[in-house]
């Protein structure tokens, strides 16, 4: 085994210890609360928050995979070739945009609750993979895509057997992108009454109590790790598969 | 019979292809040569309609290509290229399978195709059948492309400077290769190559393309005997007329009666060889054997002398 993947497998372990039996760390974080705190979060279950935060964001970047890979098809076939400028500007301009001023905007629409965090995220998310989907699928290797249509396959039939899966790991890329950062930001769905994380980080700020800060920080943080890597290794499986070096 | 009847492509102002007319009989090799640029791609991908003629009309035993819908055309036609351009997510079998597959063969039938293929081109199918593309050397890929061209038995083989990816020994076995194939299974094959001796050597009528024109469709002896043009002439390279013309006849056909010592040189070789041979050994003759080793008679320098000279 290598070092990286005992440094994960540790994380892992000490991630779900932590879900589980959070009383067992309460010596090691009680170095950081103030003499008289609780040193566990105690307003809910660790496990069940966890559960409801990768729930949200699990269902916000699967929405948003769909609809930016759909379109990604929609704008790279000959009929819908001439927005192909126009959806590559915007989703750059896009990408600029700080996904805080996203959940800002969605709450007055959509009011409190998971709602806006689900659409922040949502949309924030579609900008990454709708680039990754454009760049996956302007970048076919044109030699196979000429081998493909010269054996007889279908438009539909390129797409599903040969463009898709070439771009795959492209799209993954973009998919890992929005993945994390959904993860970091549904914490601050929890100022808009989310189930997230973010209420035990929030939590800690309020009364002062660094404990509860750190215990959110760091599952956050050893979630977005593990969720990360777990994605390149996907995406550089399908590529040495496919012979093709490592597109980092 | 393939029937390519007054076919002009142009992009904007560029006539890429500019009033072709050309009949390529079945069971034959025609090989198009020219310069990069000359329209020979974009001739050939007209025929499988991966282009679709500005004019003009190309039939296939008598029936306009635009018959039926282009991917069925193209589903009968066998399609190779340059760089192979093997599916990467795929493993051999699977990219030899591909056209049978979208014709609806069952998998027993397409099984059994893919190992044919496999055997066909050398290639120990429990060895590679399961092997991903870039897991093989060029030559491998060459002819597991030219195995996926010709899975479904098509009667026309369209090849797109298949070889040109290839290092010159591995090249010259590709090519006797696809004339063995050739000949077993009388596909009408359209090579298109930059390579003149290529196209000498493979192509049993050669269509040389200038500027999108067809300035000569004739078969090799009479293009190196009688180049149509100026150009024609020049991409024979004028040096090697005489030897490019002993290269397309066996020893087989002028063996002479006589007795001669030394090396003895086997009739199927080409009498560019033999000549090259009684050079290199400082001979004025040689014996000519068959492949069992029999003496059939000699050759002389002097009759290769005067085989080589140009035709009247
Ligand atoms: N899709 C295309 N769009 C515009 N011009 C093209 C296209 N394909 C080929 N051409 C032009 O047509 C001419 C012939 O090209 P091609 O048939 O590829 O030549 P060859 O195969 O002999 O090298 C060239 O001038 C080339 O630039
Ligand atoms: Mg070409």
């Amino acid at each position: 085994m290598t070092i990286g993947n005992l440094i994960r497998l540790l994380v892992l372990a000490v991630l779900i210890a932590l879900l589980m039996r959070p009383d067992l760390f309460a010596g090691f974080f009680a170095l950081f609360a103030k003499p008289g705190q609780p040193v566990i979060y105690n307003q809910g279950n660790l496990l069940a928050i966890t559960i409801s935060h990768l729930l949200i964001v699990a269902i916000a970047v699967l929405g948003s995979t769909m609809v930016a890979v759909g379109l990604g098809i929609l704008v790279t076939r000959p009929a819908g070739a001439e927005f192909l400028p126009l959806s590559r500007a915007i989703a750059n301009i896009g990408q600029t945009f700080p996904p805080v001023a996203v959940l800002a905007l969605a709450v007055p629409v959509l009011g409190f609750g998971t709602g806006p965090t689900l659409v922040a995220l949502f949309l924030y998310g579609l900008l990454p993979v709708f680039e990754n989907t454009l760049t996956g699928f302007t970048n076919l290797p044109p030699r196979v895509m000429e081998a493909a249509r010269g054996a007889g396959m279908t438009g539909r039939q390129r797409l599903l057997q040969v463009e898709l899966p070439l771009a795959l790991p492209v799209i993954l890329a973009g998919i890992r992108i929005s993945t994390v950062i959904a993860l970091a930001t549904a914490t601050i769905g929890s100022t808009v009454a989310a189930r997230t994380l973010g209420e035990v980080i929030i939590a800690g700020l309020l009364t002062g109590n660094t404990a509860f800060v750190l215990q959110g920080g760091l599952i956050v943080g050893a979630l977005a790790v593990l969720i990360y890597d777990a994605l390149s290794g996907l995406e550089r499986l399908l590529m040495a598969r496919q012979g093709r070096g490592v597109a980092r | 019979m393939i029937e390519i009847d007054g076919v002009s492509k142009a992009y904007g102002d560029n006539l890429a292809v500019n009033d072709v007319s050309l009949t390529i009989q079945p069971h034959t090799i025609c090989a198009v040569v020219g310069t990069s640029g000359s329209g020979k791609t974009t001739l050939m991908r007209m025929i499988n309609r991966l282009v679709e003629p500005t004019s003009g009309q190309i039939r296939i035993d008598s029936e306009d290509v635009t018959a039926v819908p282009a991917h069925e055309l193209r589903r009968r036609i066998g399609y190779a290229i340059q760089g192979n351009g093997l599916f990467p997510h795929k493993n051999v079998g699977q990219n030899i399978a591909t056209v049978p597959r979208l014709l609806g063969w069952n998998e027993k039938r397409i099984s059994a195709r893919v190992d044919e293929l496999l055997e066909l081109f050398q290639l120990d199918p429990h060895m590679f059948r399961d092997r991903m593309p870039h897991e093989l050397s060029g030559g491998q890929q060459q002819r597991v492309g030219v195995a996926r061209a010709l899975a479904a038995k098509p009667n026309i083989l369209l090849m797109d400077e298949p070889f040109g990816a290839l290092d010159p020994v591995i090249r010259t076995r590709a090519q006797d290769d696809l004339l063995a194939i050739q000949q077993r299974f009388g596909t009408t094959i359209v090579l298109v190559t930059h390579d003149m001796e290529e196209a000498i050597h493979l192509g049993d009528r050669i269509a040389v393309m200038d500027e999108g024109k067809l300035v000569q469709f004739a078969p090799p002896a009479e293009i190196i005997g009688n180049p149509a043009s100026d150009f024609v002439a020049e991409l024979l390279g004028p040096s090697d007329r005489a030897f490019r013309l002993l290269s397309l006849s066996r020893l087989a056909d002028h063996v002479e009666s006589g007795e001669a010592t030394g090396e003895p040189l086997p009739s199927t070789a080409s009498l560019r060889d033999a000549y090259s041979e009684l050079l290199w050994s400082g001979r004025t003759a040689a014996p000519v054997v068959t492949a069992a080793g029999d003496v059939i008679g000699r050759i002389r320098l002097e009759s290769l002398t005067r085989l080589a000279m140009a035709p009247k």
